[in-house]
């Protein structure tokens, strides 16, 4: 037998190429060729009106090939973009324009786009582009949207776009008769993706064949594919987009399609010269998405060993300017907020607001680490309240392990309910309680106290609902070499999918981890395909390139026996090479690349293997070459669409000490515990877990998108916004994994993309919060991120107020 | 009215270039779009991130701030340029590079260039890093992806493969 490769630490195949500077990221396609380049005109008004674009002067300058704003837009590509995920709650989404028509509703709204011979001459293009705004007052902020004094957009009353409520039992009754309560004011800040390359688009039309080639970094190609011939009225089948190496995504990239990705296809199209846009980094800051800034208001009520008996949450969710992604990220939260326990009664509610600033999409962990953080905050309060440990009152509100599958009563963002398939959540605690040294933190605070250092330890605990629908498929083709070509249509940014899905497929389909070569998200391979985001890929194309080869099998298998004459049964396939079980080597067998010529009754012969091929007979000579229910190629497709997503859980817990003169804050000891089911490759999923946590980490003490009251964001680059280098995230993070497989799958395979970065902003408030427990008792931490100053404010506050 | 254009000699991993470029135009640029060395990323511009960090007379440089005219006459070595010739086409990877491969020091891959420059010049000056000067070689370079812990592991293992290959 094979060695089984799932489960295996296998090295990653496409680091060979990154390693040698061979990547192909989407900024080196098409180098040394007849490219332009495009820049884009940008608001630098929060809010205004456009009176008036002068672009008379523009091509004037050497190499300006194109200028364009609204007014030269037709057609669809004149229409406002596509609204891609509507909820009958979102009653008054709206989405930008690919150039802004009348208004501008953020700083970093397209305004006008031109293409050039190079991008310095474009910009320079740019600056000769006089726009006559109308200022109108801007709303920055969920305070100034809620009081909606003034209005980002003149028809959406309120500022809301939508207002959602679930409910499950009578969470208000519940609290009412409660034996106790409290309430919570808890708030988060933005942030966002930030991958270290930013979006990029390049498109070619070959006039020869009527087709369109757009190489784009996005997180799901078939969706720009079928934009973009929308937009541009193309047949989608004129239409291939070639997702290349994607220097991150985060979330950021799902979202589609950008002004840009249509602007470039059309420009390629109306100039028949290929066309580049690059995105720099204050554009990536100004003109794509952020997330996490929402407001929350809890109302708990509980009993005398801290279980929750009603639960009911408010919160106000800043959706920016604009709502192309629907209410995902709100509805997560609202949904996920539940984690690993079970309330006796839960109501939700709340409102996605505009604000005149960058537009909203999912950031890794999409909504869920505002919701861990408003559950967890409210168990360390009960904890608090009640004096009790903070992991009693978790464990006593757990789902326990033989109440799966648990339904909590509510829709989940994908429409589907809210039912978590498995998971084991106190035995999880007890190993992050080893992991990080629980019960052993008492004697080193003592220790730290002597030499008078601060300590405090915290945990937060998080179930995140992966592998979310439709559907992903995939494609598996023998070639006669006996390499096995793969495809899947989902995208990669730094995953490893090369590595993970050649693993199974070796695995299924018996043959060298080496033969197999996997292509992600191109549309070429692979036309149906949703995309990588909600920690998706594994579950999803893992499933589908299972299943694929397991077909491909069926059929060598099948030609394998007529050749061999012997029974399916009986044969066996280890490193390519197909035989029967129990015969010495060499005799009765046959190799992959031989099946491959002789499932193709074709009449030339063109290599090794198909001379190989002329000593066995196939098929029945009474009956056509291609039988009527085959066809020809040693090929298998098909498709996963599970019914529901699948509930990965973990823990997280750190050790933290606060300076008492700089309220500078330094992490001693980071513990993960983790579930994500089965793992195809532990290396990789460690590795999500590590860039997790880091990111996590920025999230919880550094990272803010700093916008004034004029809609400016003022720390739009990386010298302004901090994002961690290596000095300041946890040296060593100690994982321990669980593996509780998921029924839903065939790999038993739960997500872990997102998992490490949602309970950061929670395990540090807890983590901070107790370390100045006994030197400001009752100072609460409600609002994330902490910096040393803020919390230096605090404890200032603090003294004043006690 | 055109740009003025500089002809300029660039001597990069070892092999002379010859070409004619405004006085604006970015090294990062220069390499990547005119020479075609897309192995040098650039991911803000600003000379903070690291990502495109080439060696200019051996001595770690953020090509996004230096003009091409400006690197004229010295040496520059590219992330191309830090294979081993072991006779094979592609040559052998080098010392930091097996490291990175081992230890799963990248994930997208985007930022990684910049590490791979920094660290080879980085452990020249101190072939033999404790965890913490591993730590301090690599704490100006942004990784958005892999939280940095296999990055120090890399650079210590790429001590230990410089030294095994000596
Ligand atoms: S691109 Fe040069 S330092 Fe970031
Ligand atoms: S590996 Fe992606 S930014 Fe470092």
């Amino acid at each position: 037998m094979t060695t089984k490769l799932f489960g295996e630490k296998v090295p990653r195949v496409e680091d060979q190429r990154f390693l040698r500077g061979k990547g192909r990221y989407v900024d080196d396609v098409l180098v040394g060729h007849d490219l332009l380049h495009a820049a884009v005109l940008r608001s630098p008004h929060a809010h205004a009106r456009i009176v008036d674009i002068d672009v008379s002067g523009v091509l004037d300058v050497d190499g300006v090939h194109v200028v364009w704003t609204h007014d030269d837009l037709a057609g669809a590509m004149a229409d406002p973009l596509p609204l891609l995920i509507p909820h009958p709650q979102l009653t008054h989404g709206r989405t930008q324009y690919a150039l802004a028509k009348d208004e501008v509703n953020y700083v970093g709204e397209a305004i006008a786009f031109v293409v050039a011979d190079d991008r310095y001459l474009a910009e320079d293009a740019l600056g000769r582009i006089r726009v006559d705004y109308e200022f109108l007052p801007p709303v920055v902020g969920v305070e100034s949207a809620r009081a909606a004094e003034h209005l980002v957009h003149d028809d959406v009353p309120g500022n809301v776009a939508a207002r959602l409520e679930q409910e499950n039992g009578d969470a208000r009754g519940a609290i009412a008769a409660a034996p106790h309560t409290l309430s919570l004011d808890l708030t988060i800040e933005r942030s966002a993706s930030t991958p270290m390359e930013g979006r990029g688009t390049v498109a070619r039309w070959d006039p020869d064949t009527g087709r369109l080639t757009v190489w784009t970094s996005t997180q799901t190609s078939t969706g720009v594919r079928a934009a973009v011939a929308a937009k541009l009225g193309l047949d989608l089948a004129q239409v291939d987009v070639i997702t290349p190496d994607v220097g991150g995504g985060f979330g950021v990239k799902i979202n589609h399609p950008w002004p840009e990705e249509l602007l470039v296809p059309l420009a390629a199209r109306t100039l028949g010269r290929p066309v580049k846009f690059t995105e720099d980094r204050r554009e990536h800051f100004i003109s794509s998405a952020h997330e996490r800034g929402q407001v929350h208001h809890v109302e708990v009520g509980y009993d005398d060993d801290g279980r929750v008996l009603g639960l009911d949450v408010r919160f106000w969710h800043d959706n920016g300017a604009y709502t192309p992604y629907g209410l995902i990220v709100p509805i997560i939260t609202s949904t996920q907020l539940l984690g690993p326990y079970k309330p006796g009664a839960y109501r939700v509610v709340f409102e996605s607001l505009y604000t005149n600033t960058v537009m909203v999409t999912p950031y890794r962990g999409a909504g869920r680490p505002q919701g861990c953080f408003v559950m967890e905050r409210t168990m360390d309060a009960i904890a608090a309240a009640l004096g009790k440990d903070r992991t009693e009152v978790r464990a006593a509100n757990f789902i326990q392990p033989d109440e799966f599958p648990y339904d909590h009563g509510l829709v989940f963002q994908d429409g589907r309910e809210l039912e978590y398939d498995s998971g084991d959540y106190p035995g999880s605690l007890e190993k992050l309680k080893a992991l990080i040294g629980w019960d052993e933190f008492p004697v080193f605070r003592e220790e730290m106290e002597r030499e008078g250092r601060r300590v405090g330890i915290g945990l937060a605990c998080y179930v995140e609902g992966t592998g979310v629908g439709p559907y992903e498929g995939a494609h598996v083709h023998v070639e006669t070499s006996g390499k096995v070509k793969v495809a899947t249509g989902l995208t990669t940014q730094g995953q490893g999918h090369a590595t993970a899905f050649a693993q199974i497929v070796a695995d299924a389909l018996g043959v060298r981890f080496d033969r197999v070569e996997v292509v992600t998200g191109d549309t070429r391979r692979m036309p149906y395909a949703v995309g990588t985001f909600a920690s998706r890929a594994a579950v999803m194309s893992g499933s589908a390139v299972h299943l694929a080869a397991l077909r491909a099998r069926e059929k060598v298998l099948k030609i394998a026996a007529d050749a061999l004459e012997a029974a399916e049964d009986d044969l066996e396939i280890v490193d390519g090479v197909v035989s029967v079980r129990g015969t010495p080597d060499g005799t009765a067998s046959i190799d992959l690349g031989t099946v491959a010529v002789l499932s193709n009754p074709l009449r030339y012969a063109f290599d090794e293997a198909s001379k190989a091929a002329t000593q066995f007979s196939v098929g029945d000579p009474g009956k056509p070459p291609v039988a009527e229910d085959d066809e020809p190629g040693l090929e298998g497709k098909d498709f996963y669409s599970p019914e529901r997503s699948t509930f990965a859980n973990g823990m997280h817990a750190v050790i933290v000490e606060t300076d008492a003169e700089t309220a500078e804050i330094r992490i001693l000891k980071y513990a993960v515990v983790h579930d994500c089911g089965r793992l195809i490759n532990p290396m990789i999923v460690e590795g999500q877990i590590h860039g997790g946590v880091a990111q996590g980490v920025g999230g919880a003490l550094l990272e803010r998108m700093a916008y004034d009251e004029s809609g400016q964001l003022v720390n739009a680059s990386f010298m302004d916004f901090l994002m961690p280098y290596v000095t300041e995230v946890p040296a060593h993070i100690d994982i321990d994994h669980l593996e509780t497989p998921s029924p839903l799958n065939p790999l038993g395979v739960k997500g872990a993309g997102e998992a490490g970065v949602i309970p950061s902003a929670a395990v540090f408030a807890s983590a901070i919060e107790d370390a100045e427990a006994s030197y400001h008792p009752g100072l609460a931490i409600t609002a994330m991120p902490i910096s040393p100053s803020d919390l230096f404010a605090l404890r200032q506050r603090h003294e004043e107020s006690s | 009215m055109s740009e003025e254009l500089h002809e300029v000699r660039l001597s990069v991993n070892g092999v002379v270039h010859e070409l004619r470029v405004p006085a604006r135009r970015l090294l990062s640029d220069a390499l990547r779009h005119d020479l075609g060395l897309t192995g040098t990323h650039v991911g803000c511009e600003h000379g903070v991130c690291g990502a495109c960090t080439v060696l200019v007379d051996r001595r770690p440089m953020r090509s996004c701030l230096m003009f091409a005219v400006s690197a004229v006459g010295s040496e520059i070595t590219t992330v191309e340029g830090l294979t081993e010739q072991d006779g094979s086409p592609e040559g052998r990877l080098g010392p930091v590079q097996q490291a990175f491969a081992e230890c799963h020091g990248l994930q997208c891959g985007f930022c990684t260039p910049g590490f791979l420059t920094t660290i080879t010049a980085g452990l020249r000056d101190n072939p033999d890093p404790s965890e913490d000067e591993a730590r301090e070689m690599v704490a100006g370079n942004l990784c958005r992806c892999t939280g940095y812990v296999n990055i120090v592991k890399s650079v210590l293992r790429a001590s230990e493969i410089a030294r095994e290959r000596r």
